[in-house]
């Protein structure tokens, strides 16, 4: 069955085309990942499903249901926002119970769920304490918490680690993965963070200027971008686009090759000298500078004994680059 | 002293500053009470002087008393200030939220002419106003003053609420829309008590103009039974003679409600209610 269906959606805001002609299908269990730069439109193609604005034209079906009409509220979604949007003036408790309240269930089933889901997420100390007193972590926890309580066919998350620092984003970044097989629930999550899209996603969708970009599993977008943009929004650190540095491609035509897979190699096809090292102890990041005056950052794995000024030759396996043209989409008989 | 120079001048200046626009905001309240406690000749002789056991007399209070509708102005002019202020709070907020949730057409230019009043004084309207009353049968009612002053709280309270309204998260009024929460409910339960200091601050504005103003109760309201406090001290100014005693008795009493409203609303001020809220 599927969780969610997307079928030609458009969104207008005034005269500006924010959303273009979006199709998606997400499977039941699914884990869903929007990404893309700040201004692409993910989090309003998340607002669209969850309700809180109108499709300008297409449909929107969750489970077996059309809802472009049907408000946010009965639509069978809940959200965690970027900004936990706690009710302050309520307890932990009454934060994760009154959706449940508002739907008329009985008291004695919010009070077990709400406990089921303080349990699964630590919070059962905190019940009776209000979101002031709680620390970001809490907060964004008691947020999850909320939507766990109800019970969804989707679950929709809005850049929820974007205001917790690194340390904190990592462990709760670990406690959604673990959620997301505890209740094998279909979930859609927006992120700009090309970490959370690769290590959390089951497929992620990578979104640009209102359109789809390319949809896949992390490995099929890693290994095989559609086109320039994909490939270098995935991947840290990002992909090397070169024009002129390595003999033999045409002109018009970029090739790329990943960090990782550029070696140190006394015949190696492109040569410059170092500008900087960063030395990570696992690894070592490169940058140098070629002969042609392009910028390329090399990944070399554990330490490395390469100084600032140092000239090096560097090499790549043939099946390790790919090929842009001048619209920047990916070709694929290589020119040289 | 050496105490005192380890002050920087900067903290002595602001203080002496403060201190001063103190003294001169408080010495015409200071005057009146203490001639409020004094006998005639003395509030004549000696007006800056504070009452002694010669001079002290509850004359002016006994005046205002036995007057016996003093009672009964003073319910009037807290009956139009307190149902006045809701009526701003309420649907100037109403509007404020309106004006920043919703987009619709024109939601600038409702905007802009809901804060035209702001600008244009609503007396120049009175023989307008006065009109209509007539015409509504309204005159001689506390219903047309609690009208007036609504419309003339409503302007700036719109201009002032909108902007904070703003200013509240829309997360937390989606979440509210996720969790099934009316719009009602939403407006009511998560944005009120986030602009309450907003709210306060609107209440404060539009009190004081309200208690004290003489121009509408003279022309829309002057029967008897529904005079407010300020015009019903009047009785005691008469073309020939004041009863000054009685004057500033009423007065002084009359600063008393304005005191206990003020003190309720600026507690408000200060709280701040939105930490935890959203980040």
């Amino acid at each position: 069955m599927t969780a969610l269906k997307l079928e030609n959606v458009n969104k207008f805001f005034g005269s500006v085309h924010v959303l273009k002609d979006i199709n998606l299908t997400v499977e039941e269990g699914e884990f869903v990942v929007f990404v893309g730069p700040s201004g692409c439109g993910k989090s309003t193609l998340l607002r669209v499903i969850a309700g809180l604005e109108d499709a300008s034209s297409g449909t929107v079906t969750i489970g077996d249901d059309v809802v472009n009409t049907v408000p946010p509220a009965k639509r069978g979604i809940a959200m965690v926002f970027q900004s936990y949007a706690l009710y302050p003036h309520l307890t932990v408790k009454d934060n994760m119970g009154l959706g449940l309240k508002q739907e008329g269930q009985p008291r004695a089933v919010v009070e077990e769920r709400v406990s089921k889901a303080s349990k699964m997420l630590d919070l059962e100390e905190y019940a009776t304490r209000r979101p002031a007193e709680l620390s970001g972590g809490q907060r964004q926890r008691v947020a999850i918490g909320r939507s766990i309580v109800r019970d969804p066919k989707l679950f929709l998350f809005d850049e929820p680690l974007s205001n917790l620092d690194a340390a904190l984003r990592m462990n709760t970044r670990v406690e959604i993965a673990e959620l997301h097989r505890t209740l094998s629930a279909s979930m859609i999550y927006v992120t700009h963070d090309q970490i959370e899209a690769m290590t959390l996603a089951d497929r992620i969708v990578v979104l640009r200027d209102g359109r789809v970009e390319q949809v896949g599993t992390p490995m099929e977008l890693y290994n095989n971008p559609a086109n320039r943009f994909v490939a270098s929004f995935l991947g840290s650190p990002s992909m090397n686009f070169l024009e002129r540095s390595v003999p033999g491609v045409p002109d018009g035509q970029t090739i790329g090759i990943r960090p990782e897979h550029l070696r140190l190699a006394q015949s190696g096809r492109i040569s410059g000298r170092v500008t900087h090292v960063e030395r990570l102890g696992g690894d070592t990041n490169l940058l140098v500078n070629t002969d042609q005056g392009e910028t390329v950052t090399v990944r070399l794995f554990g330490q490395d004994p390469t100084e600032v000024g140092d000239v090096v030759r560097l090499e790549f396996a043939a099946d390790d680059a790919f090929y842009f043209n001048e619209a920047q989409e990916r070709i694929f008989e290589a020119a040289a | 002293m050496t105490q005192i120079r380890r002050i920087p001048g900067t903290a002595i200046a602001a203080h002496a500053v403060l201190i001063t626009y103190t003294i001169i905001a408080l010495f015409p309240v200071f005057v009146i009470l203490i001639n409020s406690f004094k006998t005639r000749r003395a509030i004549f002789r000696d007006p800056l002087g504070l009452p002694t056991e010669e001079t002290f007399s509850l004359i002016g209070y006994q005046t205002v008393f036995k007057q016996g509708d003093f009672f009964l102005y003073f319910q009037n002019s807290m009956i139009v200030t307190v149902v006045s202020l809701t009526l701003i709070l309420l649907f100037g907020a109403m509007a404020a939220f309106a004006l920043a949730e919703y987009r619709f057409k024109g939601n600038t230019l409702m905007g802009l002419y809901l804060a035209l009043g702001i600008m244009i004084p609503i007396r120049i309207g009175t023989v307008a106003i006065l009109e209509m009353m007539v015409s509504t049968g309204l005159v001689n009612t506390l219903v047309a003053l609690i009208l007036v002053y609504t419309a003339q709280g409503l302007p700036l309270a719109v201009f002032i609420l909108s902007e904070f309204m703003k200013g509240v998260s829309d997360d937390l009024k989606n979440a509210g829309r996720i969790d099934g929460l009316s719009e009602y409910k939403i407006f009511f339960r998560l944005v009120l008590p986030l602009v309450r200091p907003a709210m306060a601050t609107v209440a404060v504005f539009n009190m004081i103009p309200i208690w004290n103003d003489l121009w509408f109760p003279l022309i829309l309201a002057p029967a008897e039974e529904v005079k407010t406090l300020t015009l019903g001290s009047q009785v005691f100014i008469g073309q020939f003679v004041t009863d000054w005693n009685a004057v500033l008795s009423a007065l002084s009493m009359a600063i008393l409600p304005v005191m206990v409203l003020y003190v309720i609303f600026s507690r408000q001020l200060i709280r701040g209610i939105t930490s935890g809220a959203v980040k």
